[in-house]
């Protein structure tokens, strides 16, 4: 049975800083580090704010733009590596706060930046079977990267909420093919109890960013029996601007593809909500009929792939009660480093 | 460890503003409440659930400056009375704006934030604060 998309919803902090700011402090020209790595500015989240808060956020959102009925949702997957917890699931909070409570499973996913993609593929899985009616999948994050490492200069915060059912419900956009593509790859990593991650410096380039996106990608345009030009969107997986844009030429697609589901030049890496924030923000202006590969990328190493076709049904639930992307990218205030550190936790408090 | 199961009694008011309205005299409160304080014996069981909509506007306002340790990180922030569509007023931090931005009878609507942790080991609290809603 065919599965897809029944509704979305998206959550960005308001809060900004941008790459000049972060290099005055460490001595180095962030301005030149921004232009390189294609990021203006990074979303950065409140003291108050964190996965459970946006991921709460994207799935009110969602529920927005839908007649489903919260207690017809069979599950809730929040893929994260971000969650304020050790033991103890976003997802529960989520569901309460969605009333999609008690009569659900819930499970937190963790796989980099892919987990939210993961929990689509499961929610496909599940309503596709007939367990259930609804799954949601969440990817959301409030990642960090170590003062002064690279990562610090696009380590970002947001998420998005993907109702997922079957053809019976009135699917905005159709799951034709999904693919995924994994390895033992160690490009990137953090261990328990670590504040910030390591990763291998130039290694998480070509052997594996570049080298899963494009043979997820390619490999599914293969089993869809589709070429570059059929799509009107492509949304790439994106730690910085200038990763998505090389690899989307070296699949054959066009920066104007590519250009409604590229967020992070203006908004950073949001590691899990990346291509779901993407394609909230491509859902919020397609039409019917538009065609849409998405290919997420996670360290250690995956990536997941859609083939999507929007339908007719976009232009009839109300997508104006929920927030677009555009309008969370576009209503932003800027802070220096001092307050993000302070922010951030980077400042040693007294106990 | 005390203050875990009032908290987790709460939290569906806290997560989604849960009220109460008195089906005598229509009046609604938040948090929910037993008994009608203006019906009384009249209002026994007649007290319904009712989840407010939380939309709301701006009833009164005031700079905290001198913030609870557990406020710190915000600090200077507005905490306002919130005059909620249905009636009810709630006391709460308004946040995403300039403190000189804020204005008796603004629009706000309720989102959820994390409202505090019980040290570094203990359990997080969430529940709604107010920003302004675009006009
Ligand atoms: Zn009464």
């Amino acid at each position: 049975m065919k599965t897809g998309i029944v509704s979305y919803g998206a959550y960005i902090p308001r809060t900004r800083i941008e790459p000049a700011e972060i290099g005055r402090v460490w001595g180095i020209d962030g301005e030149a580090m921004g232009k390189g790595l294609m990021v203006h500015r990074k979303s950065v989240p409140m003291p108050d704010e964190d996965t459970i808060t946006i991921s709460v956020q994207a799935a009110r959102d969602m529920m927005q733009r839908t007649q489903a009925d919260p207690e017809e949702i069979g599950a809730i997957f929040v893929g994260s590596e971000s969650h304020p917890y050790a033991v103890k699931p976003t997802s529960t909070i989520v569901a309460e706060a969605i009333e999609a409570a008690p009569h659900l499973t819930a499970a937190d996913y963790e796989f980099a930046c892919k987990a939210g993609t993961a929990a689509i593929q499961t929610s496909m899985g599940l309503v596709g079977s007939g367990m259930m009616r609804y799954s949601v999948a969440i990817g959301a994050d409030t990642s960090q990267g170590a003062p002064g490492d690279a990562l610090e200069y696009t380590a970002a915060a947001g998420g998005a909420a993907l109702l997922i059912g079957t053809e019976k419900e009135r699917l905005i956009a159709v799951i034709n093919h999904t693919y995924s593509f994994t390895t033992d790859t160690p490009d990137f990593w953090r261990r328990e109890g670590q504040m910030y991650p390591s990763h291998g410096g130039r290694f998480t380039g070509e052997p594996a960013y570049f080298k899963h996106v494009v043979t997820a990608g390619k490999t599914l345009m293969e089993m869809a029996d589709t070429k570059p030009e059929d799509y009107h969107h492509v949304i790439l997986h994106q730690p910085n601007g200038k990763f998505p844009n090389r690899a989307g030429k070296q699949m054959g697609f066009t920066s104007e593809q590519l250009k409604y589901g590229l967020l992070t030049p203006e908004i950073g890496n949001t590691y899990s909500g990346a291509v779901m924030l993407g394609l909230a923000s491509v859902l919020d202006i397609a039409k019917p009929g538009d065609r849409i590969l998405m290919v997420a990328f996670g360290s250690g190493a995956g990536s997941d792939a859609f083939d999507l076709t929007v339908t007719d049904e976009i232009e009839k639930i109300p997508r104006e009660k929920g927030t677009t992307v555009r309008e969370m990218i576009d209503n932003y205030t800027l802070i220096d480093y001092a307050t993000y550190a302070k922010y951030r936790g980077k400042i040693k408090m007294r106990e | 460890m005390g203050s875990i199961p009032r908290f987790w009694r709460e939290n569906p008011s806290r997560y989604n503003l849960v009220g109460v309205k008195c089906d005598n005299c229509g009046r609604v409160f938040f948090p929910p409440r037993d008994i009608c304080p203006v019906c009384h014996r009249e209002s026994i069981g007649k007290m319904k659930r009712l989840e407010l909509s939380g939309k709301g506007s701006v009833y009164s306002y005031t700079l905290v400056q001198d913030a609870h340790p557990q406020f710190e990180m915000l600090k200077p922030y507005i905490l306002a009375m919130v005059e909620m569509d249905e009636g009810v007023k709630i006391t709460s931090q308004i946040i995403d704006v300039k403190p000189e931005d804020v204005h008796i009878g603004m629009k706000v609507e309720a989102v959820m934030r994390k409202l505090g942790a019980e040290g570094n080991s203990g359990i997080l609290h969430y529940g709604y604060k107010f920003r302004p809603v675009k006009e």
